[in-house]
């Protein structure tokens, strides 16, 4: 057993603790530029079965951060051209490659052949997703993000710790942040959080150190600085996730949108009758749409305040920019609640449609 | 009141500084960010959290540190 003498040497390891990883069960999302490092080291460390997911191509801008892969890899899918280079590297392991998309149909059913799960993905649909079926299945999830210059690392749902949901609750409106792909990334920051999420997941088998559960690490490769912010617990977040276990696998995973929503226009509904208004954005989001009768329910108080919800008539939501509306739909849909539409118009625009028919009305009279 | 703010991914991006200090009066979070806001207006919109001396906190919360950090999401891999 040569290969790992220089961890069994270690007195925090030894042969108990390489056993321990020998055992452990890794799947990983993404072989991108977290993924490359993660799946190196974890099969150099003889991590016992290693599962990759991607779905997506070697392209020659990948080489620049992607360190599996080469000029012969161009044109293969990720997964299988990173078995192909990590067999290379180890074969003493199992590496399982999954040339596909992670879906709500197929999550549930992978998560539950591993003991750890880690998030190397590129988009926040698949983000959530992970998360929800982490926590569906009561899997550790290994979490790292980068954006440019800067990362985020953080183990979630790790002995009752907090969840991604707990940091952030909902997904953000998916143009509202871009990707490596349209803005850049230095090539060795990925490198840097890949290798710290190996580290966490090392430290999760093997018990030693401390995990970085509760916690967000920040690290800002510009300035070589770090900051640890601690995350509390939520519940909800925890409930609203395991409410939707039984239907998860019907969940269209769409991704271009999160949520499937009844999408509806302002301008379709101004005249209708029988339509209930609700603002699903927090107390002190504004502008206020003062000139429509409108009952504020935040997301966040949803599901506790369905009291609100007028289950006679037409249910029209709206938010800011029409994200947090649609994944209100999803939720009262989700809860059996009929006829609910999410208003494609954010708060602003939707107050000044109304002032503007007001106004017409107001002038014709 | 003088507090530190701290910039994290896009959020310094529209402030055009990591950290900054600054006067207020402001009991809550969320009036801090009124206060934030009409400084930056192109931050109304952006999603992200705040920490309270290192410790995410909701919005309604009361100010009490010396350091708030505004936190957006990353989705980057």
């Amino acid at each position: 057993m040569s290969r790992y003498s220089r961890h069994i040497i270690l007195s925090e390891i030894g042969q108990i603790g390489q056993d321990k990883i020998s055992n452990a069960k890794v799947f990983v999302v993404g072989a991108g530029g977290l993924g490359c490092p993660i799946l190196q080291y974890l099969t150099a460390a003889g991590i016992g079965t290693l599962g990759i997911i991607d779905f997506d191509v070697v392209e020659k801008s990948n080489l620049q951060r992607q360190v599996l892969f080469g000029s012969s890899s161009l044109g293969k899918n990720k997964a299988i051209a990173a078995k192909e280079r990590l067999t290379d590297l180890n074969d003493d392991i199992k590496i399982i490659a999954y040339p596909e998309k992670l879906t709500h149909q197929n999550s549930i059913t992978l998560f539950n052949q591993y003991d750890i799960i880690v998030d190397g993905s590129d988009n926040f649909e698949t983000r959530y997703l992970v998360n929800d079926a982490a926590i569906i299945t009561n899997k550790p999830l290994v979490f790292g993000a980068i954006y440019k210059f800067e990362g985020q690392v953080s183990v979630f749902n790790y002995q009752n710790g907090p969840s991604y949901r707990c940091l952030f609750p909902n997904s953000p409106d998916k143009n509202s942040i871009p990707n490596c792909s349209e803005i850049g990334v230095l090539g060795v920051l990925p490198g840097i959080i890949g290798s710290m999420q190996a580290n966490e997941v090392l430290k999760i088998i093997l018990g030693i150190g401390n995990v970085l559960s509760g916690k967000l690490l920040c690290y800002n490769a510009l300035t070589s600085q770090t900051s640890t912010l601690k995350i509390n617990k939520s519940e909800e977040s925890f409930n609203t996730v395991l409410k939707y276990k039984e239907n998860f696998h019907k969940n269209k995973t769409d991704f271009n949108c999160e949520f499937e929503a009844e999408e509806i226009s302002i301008k379709a509904i101004f005249n209708k009758e029988n339509v209930q208004f609700i603002d699903v954005r927090e107390i002190y989001e504004k502008p206020d749409v003062d000139n429509l009768e409108v009952t504020y329910i935040p997301l966040s108080k949803l599901e506790s305040h369905l009291n609100k919800v007028d289950l006679y008539k037409e249910k029209m939501i709206f938010c800011q920019s029409g994200m947090r509306s649609k994944q209100a739909v999803s939720i009262l849909k989700n809860l059996n609640i009929k006829n609910c539409f999410s208003i494609k118009e954010g708060a602003s625009e939707i107050l000044k449609y109304i002032n503007e028919q007001q106004n017409v009305s107001n002038h014709g009279r | 009141m003088t507090i530190t703010l701290k910039y994290f991914g896009l959020i310094a991006e529209v402030t055009n500084c990591e950290e900054e200090k600054i006067n207020f009066s402001a009991n809550s979070i969320a009036e801090l960010l009124d206060v934030i806001n009409s400084k930056y207006p192109n931050l109304k919109n952006k999603n992200f959290q705040v920490a309270q001396n290192q410790e995410l906190v909701s919005f309604d919360t009361k100010i009490t540190g010396q350091e708030i950090a505004l936190l957006p999401p990353f989705a980057g891999g």
